[in-house]
């Protein structure tokens, strides 16, 4: 056997061109968006994607969920989880829509408070998210439990207090201005939305700071490695509390826009989105391990919940076939998330 | 295949077979990427005997141990049990050959009782399948009566003291009827007695016929249990006597070996006033009554054994771990340091021991890694990073450094050991301290990364800097530091001068 002496010949890596990892999930959403066309044609005998109103619906149905998913895929990154979100949804829906009413219902939950201008219901809504975000940002930063259990009792007591805030009665009779956040636009010939708009919005507000803020690295920081991350001097029960008031804001943001949709507060609003929200983050590419994930990812996997859902729609599958398949693909999404992070281990 | 015996064993045959060699480890080499772990070791260990491991820390005795368990696989060498070669494919192949590895950081599953965790993948069954609970207590029982271990096997292990559990660790092992049983510093979390204790069983073993790979930094417990020892060092082999044959001095010579030469130059600088004064510093359980203090430009080595308490001094100084007890002073002014963000603040920085867990952002690329606590204090501005002017002092600073890569985009966990260690340096020269510490900075790394890294350290500290340097390289130790601060179980045992310190002395301090 040899003894050569390997001190100092420190090893040299070559250099490779990277691509941005939404490459291949764009592909992925590009791949799902030809197979429906194909299948369109074979059996419905119409073209899937050369229909406006169809595109525009598509990413309607899911602005809600991807607006919550902007403030998962943070939450995820820090290696935590969000499971309250739907249930911010529906307690900001709740109080929002109960600001919003008109004096029309002779049943308004604050009849001395109808006919206001909307800032105050989307202000509102908006508090309630953040209060919620900021109670599980400071449980777990404080108490040193599980993000999973922090949530999800917030998830139960912010579902009982939507319930509680009307005894179960939903909120209706919703004064117009309100209800215009809800309301679609023409631009260029196409119907926009206004909630896909906001969606864009915070996508891009919070790619920005993601990638460019201080705030961005921390997160990314604390996600990698916790302990490298506080001896390099970030605080993170502060950081975290950030992260999760941010998450809470945009389920508030996220239920004021539902309720204007709807033109009315349900209780029942936002039920289980929380888990679209994860799915949408996890297809994106965010590594439930922490660490790793964008903004632009999970858009794109948001897109593609929206496109398997109108899809099925359009293919006229079972509402029951939709949930089964649904499931799979997200199953086999952390698969593949799985499997490129040990190459990465491996690399 | 008893043909193969060796020249010392005789040939095949019941009684003689037993006065050979159990374990014939010979010519193994193991290569970490940019180390040489070890350098053609051997290691023979005979039948009914304890054999002593020794060697400064990072001699390779823990890698050879992790061989001979199967942990690794050597890159070459042969390996011969009771004279037939065998490869083994794992800790559990292992332990089905009969070598137990009882681990430092006990494997045990603290929910589960004493008898389930001895006998777990080994239930005894009853025959509709189910765990015959009766049958497992009966056999721990018995296991227990033939080791003199007094333990009741119903009760969890999480209940148990250290000394408890290692004893259950020892009876597993003897449960797999393990012919050859490793050690690994067993006494450094026993009480006296609980070391009597242990040595009772060990040498129950020991009549037994088992063989007993003995890891220990203690000079008096080789004398009082191993009958024989090999030393190791940077690697390398260096021989096995008898523990009778020789005096701790020997041993010492042994073990520190070469002639100090200029290896690790420090510059002479002008030492300036004092910047850092710590006194009574205390963490409870940890380290008590720990003062120093160090000037600007100083290089204050502390040496001392892993599990002394040094890296905990350096982590409550920079507050990791704030203190109990006693009092920092920093250029003159009292501070309380309960946060690494304070410690930054008044300018120390902390490159941490353990790369890998407290120091790189693996998932993260070199510029991320290079950048991140500097953010703290500067290149923000509203919010936003400065992303243009970091990276051109981020890169400035690793090509100072001798950073191997092509670019910073990187990811950090494709490069070597030195490499990323450069990289974590690059990190807090960024913040400019005005103290910095450095605990093991040249760990695990090639010799001429480690060259680099201490002509850097010896720079900083001609540019004012006071650093704090742990190491438990006694070498680097000697050729680095103005001063040497020696701790032991948590005190401090002494200050050595540069002129008048030397291995022996530290080793002195170090140990007893």
């Amino acid at each position: 056997m040899s003894t050569n002496e390997i001190a100092g010949t420190a090893n040299v890596i070559g250099s490779k061109k990277r691509l941005p990892p939404e490459v291949s999930i764009l592909g992925v959403l590009i791949g799902i968006a030809i197979v429906f066309e194909i299948l369109g044609w074979i059996f419905v005998g119409d073209s899937f994607l050369a229909n406006k109103q169809r595109l525009s619906i598509i990413i309607l149905q899911v602005s809600v969920i991807g607006i919550i998913a902007v403030g998962v895929t943070q939450v995820i990154i820090t290696a935590g989880v969000d499971l309250s979100s739907g249930s911010v949804v529906g307690l900001a829906a709740m109080v929002a829509a109960s600001l919003a009413q008109t004096s029309a219902n002779p049943r308004a939950v604050y009849p001395a408070l109808t006919d206001m201008s909307p800032i105050w219901a989307i202000l509102a809504g908006l508090g309630v998210g953040l209060l919620a975000g900021m109670v599980n940002g400071s449980l777990i930063a404080r108490t040193k439990i599980p993000p999973f259990i922090a949530t999800l009792g917030m998830m139960v007591s912010a579902r009982g207090l939507a319930k509680w805030y009307t005894l179960g009665q939903p909120v209706a009779l919703l004064d117009d201005s309100f209800t215009w956040f809800g309301k679609s636009f023409n631009i260029l010939g196409f119907p926009l939305p206004l909630p896909v708009i906001v969606f864009l919005l915070v996508a891009v507000i919070f790619h920005i700071a993601l990638t460019y803020t201080r705030y961005g690295k921390f997160t990314y920081a604390i996600g990698a490695n916790p302990q490298a991350a506080r001896v390099s001097g970030i605080n993170i029960g502060s950081h975290l509390v950030k992260v999760y008031a941010i998450a809470g804001l945009l389920s508030g943001l996220a239920g004021v826009m539902t309720a204007a949709r709807a033109a009315s507060g349900q209780p029942g609003m936002g039920v289980a989105y929380e888990l679209d929200a994860i799915a949408a983050a996890v297809i994106g590419g965010t590594s439930l391990s922490g660490g790793v994930g964008r903004i632009t990812g999970t858009v794109i996997g948001t897109i593609i919940l929206g496109v398997l859902t109108s899809g099925f729609t359009f293919l006229k599958v079972g509402a029951y076939y939709q949930e089964i398949i649904k499931g799979m693909i997200i199953v086999a999404a952390v698969i593949i998330d799985q499997h490129r992070q040990n190459k990465r281990k491996k690399a | 295949m008893n043909g193969t015996g060796t020249m010392e064993a005789a040939p095949a045959g019941g009684a003689a077979m037993d006065a050979g060699y159990l374990l014939e480890v010979e010519n193994v080499r193991k290569e970490f990427p940019g180390v040489v772990a070890l350098d053609n070791v051997q290691l023979r260990l005979k039948r009914g005997s304890v054999h002593a491991l020794m060697g400064e820390n990072g001699a390779g005795k823990s890698t050879l141990m992790k061989i001979v368990a199967g942990i690794y696989t050597p890159d070459s060498g042969s390996f011969k049990l009771r004279g037939d070669d065998i490869k083994l494919r794992g800790p559990l192949d292992a332990l089905e050959h009969g070598i137990a590895m009882i681990h430092q950081e006990l494997n045990l599953m603290a929910p589960m009782t004493v008898a389930e965790n001895i006998w777990i993948r080994r239930e005894p069954l009853t025959r509709l399948g189910f765990v015959d609970h009766g049958e497992m207590r009966r056999k721990t029982a018995e296991l227990f009566r033939r080791l003199n271990i007094d333990i009741d096997p119903d009760v969890k292990v999480g209940t148990l003291s250290v000394a408890s559990r290692q004893m259950v660790e020892i009876a597993k092992a003897v449960s797999y009827e393990s012919d050859v049983l490793i050690m690994d510093e067993p006494t450094s979390a026993l009480t006296e007695r609980e070391v009597d204790h242990l040595f009772t069983i060990i040498r129950a073993l020991r009549a037994q016929g088992k063989g007993i790979i003995y890891i220990t930094h203690k000079m008096n417990e080789l004398f009082e249990i191993a009958d024989e020892f090999s030393v190791f060092r940077d690697g390398k082999y260096i021989a096995t006597k008898a523990s009778t044959e020789v005096t701790r001095d020997d041993i010492i010579r042994m073990m520190v070996g070469r002639e100090i030469t200029q290896m690790f130059p420090k510059e002479e600088v002008p030492i300036g006033g004092v910047v850092l004064s710590v006194k009574g510093l205390a963490l409870k359980g940890v380290f008590s009554d720990v003062s120093f203090d160090v000037r600007a430009g100083e290089i204050l080595g502390i040496a001392g054994l892993v599990g002394s308490g040094r890296s905990n001094i350096a982590e409550t100084v920079f507050g990791v771990t704030p203190a109990d007890a006693g009092t920092i002073d920093l250029f003159g002014k009292r501070v309380r340091i309960d946060s690494p963000s304070t410690a930054m603040k008044h300018g120390l920085a902390f490159l941490t021991e353990d790369r890998k867990e407290t120091g790189c952002f693996l998932l993260l690329d070199i510029q991320e890694n290079t950048q991140m606590a500097v953010l703290q204090s500067g290149y923000v501005k509203s919010g936003f990073v400065k992303q243009k002017h970091l990276a051109k002092d981020s890169v400035e600073i690793s090509q100072a450094l001798r950073v191997k890569t092509p670019d910073m985009a990187e990811p950090i966990i494709n490069l070597s050991g030195g490499n990323q260690q450069k990289v974590l340096i690059a990190r807090w020269l960024l913040t400019k301290p005005k103290i910095l510490i450095l605990d093991e900075p040249t760990r695990g790394i090639d010799v001429g990364a480690k060259a680099e890294i201490h002509r850097l350290i010896s720079k900083l500290a001609g540019e004012g800097v006071a650093v704090i340097m742990i190491s438990s390289e006694m070498p680097e130790v000697l050729g680095m530091s103005d001063r040497i601060m020696v701790v032991h179980e948590g005190r401090v045992t002494g200050f050595l001068d540069r002129a008048e310190a030397s291995q022996v002395k530290i080793m002195e301090l170090a140990s007893h």
